[in-house]
């Protein structure tokens, strides 16, 4: 059974990748994680210098879902260069960095910074972050800001690009054509949902930021739907994303359109997921006589809507 | 390594209407488990609630062989997960994933080991005192709570011959007001010689009013902080502490991994 995937010049093992924001640098892991059996392992988002965020409480919990707001606290590129990457080529994973700018020019630094560095597979570009005053989504929300990062990161590396979109704009796909056009490899979807919870108690919103980013099972079919109208939209691969916590979720994505698939909430809800999630896809090829994963992707038998009894 | 154990519910012993004690068959952890270190606990599977909530370990359970054989956590009913760990029955399962973070350091006599628990921060103090007093150690403990009927397991802590100063918001019982205030005349009287190390847990205006105090007085002092957690494993960043840096500004640390028992005079309380 062939469980591999391929996100422009990259071969990935399987399509079970770690969520960039989820799973800290990979390292927190490597005691409960083979980090070499997942696909690939998203980094926290990286800028240039490093960053502090903002202050608790960052997360609450909400019906299915949670809201945060870290404010991309991070090492920065060098420091992780320096710091993490060297375990993580040790313990042999394939590493996709997170890259974050607040202007272009950040954006192009860090890429090149990672793009020198050894045992980085691809870069996926942040430009879809919710929790941040400056860069991130202003570029994520405007399809030339979308097409300005991906062609400015195009030109100083030859790593796949795969731009990761933001769901808090009208027509998601417009922003998926719009990097394929500018040279992405691939993009990923959809960040979180920008959301509010407040305590009606003391009035006073529930995290510091006020505002975060939702995820969790609560967004999937939200998410599922948007991976689907990309999927017609565009001929690059798809990283899917948006509240998976099983197989089936890991199946439901790639057969919307996705040929990977990232995991973050649900490892903070059971770190042990990731040789759940492969056995969960081979036991269903197995069963549905598909031979390679790769088969599944797109194959939406959109005309024939299903009602079980 | 943590593990992660589906655990029977042994026993679920209420203490109040709202506190309870929580006894699951997780014995790898518990054998594993050092004072001050904790568990990811979440009750039933679903996704509501979704996420796991942190508890300080208790107590270790043993059998007669002396064998651990669980844990207890101590649960204080404020939303969904603890209301669902309050009506727990036994035979039920809990996820329980741990041991997690750094633990206290203990001393050795002829220091002395005063703690001060404020509510349900008395948890991480009943596996403290026991190794603490298992090797020699003279030990106070410094317990506040709303009410005397507030104030539990005050019969474990005199078996292992813990001295107890205790303090009520309405007087029940030990002293009216606040746990700092007989901590801080201790100190006061306290001849600078002799070696006291002070480990607090409990609410955080407690714990920033005990650090200061200890602060006062330069003793050391060792805190185990609460922050909203998302998994216990340093990959979510949500249960940050600042910290002072060398600049004379602040950095976020991870109380998941870098705590949640931390140096009181690094963190930043204001």
């Amino acid at each position: 059974m062939d469980l591999s995937t391929r996100i422009g010049g990259l071969t990935l093992k399987n399509p079970i990748m770690a969520a960039s924001g989820c799973f800290g640098y990979g390292v927190e892991y490597a005691d409960v994680v083979d980090l070499s059996s997942l696909g690939a392992v998203v980094t926290k988002g990286l800028f240039l210098e490093a960053r502090e965020g903002h202050p608790a409480p960052r997360i609450v919990e909400t019906p299915a879902g949670m809201l945060n707001a870290i404010g991309l606290q991070g090492i920065g590129a060098r420091r992780f260069v320096d710091e993490k990457l060297p375990e993580l080529r040790a313990r042999k994973a394939t590493v996709i960095v997170n890259v974050c700018g607040t202007t272009l020019d950040e954006y192009v630094e860090v890429s090149r910074i990672l793009s020198d560095a050894d045992g980085v597979a691809a870069i996926e570009l942040n430009i879809s972050c919710p929790n941040i005053k400056e860069g991130g989504i202003q570029f994520g929300c405007s399809l030339p800001g979308t097409a300005a990062v991906v062609s400015a990161v195009r030109k100083v590396t030859r790593l796949p690009i795969m731009p990761k979109l933001t769901p808090n704009v009208t027509d998601v796909a417009s922003f998926a054509r719009a990097a394929e056009d500018a040279g992405a490899d691939a993009v990923s979807l959809v960040n979180t949902f920008l959301a509010m919870v407040i305590d009606v108690e003391s009035r006073a919103p529930k995290i510091s930021n006020v505002v975060g980013g939702l995820s969790g099972p609560a967004i999937r079919p939200i998410a599922v739907r948007m991976v689907h109208e990309c999927r017609q939209a565009v001929k690059i691969p798809i990283v899917g994303m948006g509240g998976i916590a099983g197989a089936r979720d890991v199946l439901e994505f790639m057969i919307a359109g996705a040929n990977a698939v990232q995991v973050g909430t649900a490892n903070f809800v059971d770190p042990f997921i990731w040789p759940k999630l492969l056995e969960g896809i081979s036991d269903y090829l197995q069963r549905h006589r598909i031979a390679r994963v790769a088969d599944l992707v797109g194959t939406v038998e959109a005309g024939h809507a299903h009602e079980r009894t | 390594m943590p593990v992660d154990v589906d655990a029977e519910v042994m026993a679920n012993r209420a203490l109040t209407s709202d506190y309870n004690v929580l006894a699951l068959a997780a014995p790898q952890i518990a054998a594993a488990a050092a004072p001050g270190q904790f568990v990811m606990v979440k009750p039933g599977s679903g996704f509501d609630p979704l996420l796991r909530r942190p508890f300080s370990v208790f107590e270790v359970l043993r059998d007669p062989r002396g064998m651990p054989t669980g844990l207890t956590i101590l649960s204080k009913r404020i939303g969904p997960s603890t209301a669902l760990l309050y009506d727990a029955r036994p035979g039920q399962r809990v996820a329980c994933l741990g041991p997690l973070g750094r633990p206290f350091t203990t001393v050795d006599p002829p220091a002395e080991a005063w703690m001060v628990a404020g509510g349900v921060g008395l948890a991480p103090f009943a596996t403290l005192a026991e190794s603490l007093r298992a090797r020699g150690v003279t030990t106070t403990l410094f317990y506040g709570a709303r009410r005397s009927t507030e104030l539990f397991y005050l019969d474990f802590f005199r078996a292992l011959n813990v001295e107890l100063v205790l303090t009520t918001e309405d007087g029940t019982a030990g002293e009216r007001g606040r746990v700092v205030a007989p901590l801080d005349r201790q100190l006061a009287s306290r001849s600078a010689g002799s070696a006291v190390m002070i480990y607090a847990c409990g609410p955080e205006g407690m714990l920033a009013a005990t650090a200061r105090t200890a602060m006062k007085y330069s003793r050391p002092c060792q805190v185990s902080v609460e922050r909203i957690m998302g998994c216990g494993l340093g990959g979510c960043y949500s249960c940050v502490i600042p910290i002072r840096g060398d600049d004379g500004g602040f950095h976020h640390v991870r109380s998941c991994l870098a705590g949640p028992v931390l140096a009181a005079d690094q963190v930043r309380w204001d």
